[in-house]
């Protein structure tokens, strides 16, 4: 990456989830996937527009990024997104090494990081104490992985990711504050509209 | 006259290619050893090590999301870590998700551990109502394996194919653990 600086996890600007997603999905004009997890990282997807190439999940935590890194290796020319928070992403680190390892050059993992458990009443997770997800994924093998220093730099990143080189991680500190809105469960409506999108025939 | 040997694994491997089954996740055992070196050889197949099966199942799942059909390879105790990714992800999005499992602990096991999490196995895939069935003999390993992944795809449900010690140590004197 072209960051002459490193942002730390302590230096990053405190963000929040709905207006960074707003922001991504705002950049999305090549019909793009994005993969929202369980809870309020989907819910502010679908808050922010409910296109068909978004995938809700409505359980199965931590598991937003082997799907999305499914969906980029069935399609390659398709730049795929995962949509994670931090609890979430802590369950499965495991996935930032097969992410690394499939040199996939068209997937990203955007984690929302604001140390708490929010949905259940924001208990600490390791991300408040000791574990750095930026350096977890280094430390996996995904060399462009780096915090965003502030909405700015959040967007500057995604640019990276729309015309560059991956597999990407973009770690953004956040604020503890709900989603805006909740999705619709439907899980089979979810999946076939998703499909019809990816296979053009939305 | 000599006749070319036949395994279990030559057979799936067949049946996979036959279903277009590229990618294999799996979670290694050493009675898919064989299997998996199959794979592994065939430029057919991409072949990913996830360090989970939940895991694999993710990535399983967004490949066929995105049109890619692929398998799990498990053992049982892998298997007894899916519940929850079972019933959250594969179940409610109606998912044509392919497991294979070598069955241990059954059979001659000498770890109390895997005879254990066998007896789980069943009744998980009964709960949840997922077709399953044991493969035992050889000459059956075609017909089950070809069987279960056309109704997973023609249903859009996930599929268990178990593979008794009967199939895999006793019919087939090299795949042995």
């Amino acid at each position: 990456m072209q960051h002459a600086s490193p942002t730390a996890r302590g230096q990053a600007k405190v963000m929040n989830r709905f207006d960074l997603t707003r922001r991504l999905v705002s950049k999305l004009h090549n019909q793009e996937a994005v993969i929202g997890g369980v809870g309020y990282n989907n819910f502010d997807l679908w808050a922010s527009g409910q296109r068909p190439e978004n995938f809700y999940m409505l359980g199965s935590m931590g598991l937003a990024a082997p799907i999305a890194l499914g969906v980029a290796m069935a399609q390659p020319q398709r730049r795929v997104f995962a949509l994670e928070g931090d609890g979430s992403i802590l369950m499965q680190l495991g996935a930032l090494g097969s992410i690394a390892a499939s040199g996939l050059a068209n997937l990203c993992v955007v984690i929302f990081d604001n140390g708490v458990y929010a949905i259940t009443g924001k208990q600490a997770t390791l991300t408040g104490s000791t574990v750095d997800i930026v350096e977890v994924a280094r430390g996996c093998g995904i060399v462009r992985s780096g915090w965003a220093r502030d909405e700015a730099d959040f967007e500057a990143r995604v640019d990276e990711v729309l015309h560059g080189e991956g597999p990407t991680l973009i770690a953004a500190r956040i604020d503890d504050q709900k989603a805006v809105a909740t999705t619709d469960r439907d899980p089979t409506r979810i999946r076939q509209r998703f499909m019809d999108a990816l296979s053009g025939r939305s | 006259m000599t006749t070319i040997p036949v395994t279990w694994y030559d057979i799936v491997v067949q049946v996979l290619k036959r279903h277009q089954v590229k990618l294999v996740a799996y979670v290694p055992d050493n009675v898919l050893a064989p299997l998996i070196r199959a794979v592994e050889a065939d430029p057919f197949f991409t072949v990913l090590t996830p360090a989970r099966e939940e895991e694999a199942v993710g990535i399983v799942t967004g490949a066929y999301l995105g049109g890619l059909r692929g398998i799990v390879l498990m053992q049982t105790s892998g298997f007894a870590t899916l519940p929850n990714v079972l019933a959250s992800l594969a179940m409610p999005y109606r998912i044509p998700l392919l497991m294979m499992i070598s069955e241990r602990g059954t059979l001659g096991d000498h770890q109390l551990g895997q005879v254990m999490v066998c007896r789980t196995m069943r009744p998980i895939l009964d709960s949840m109502g997922i077709e399953h069935h044991g493969i035992e003999r050889l000459d059956d390993v075609e017909f089950i394996v070809d069987r279960m992944i056309q109704q997973a795809f023609s249903t859009q449900a996930a599929a268990a194919m178990i593979l008794s010690p009967l199939l895999t140590k006793k019919s087939t004197a090299d795949s042995a653990a």
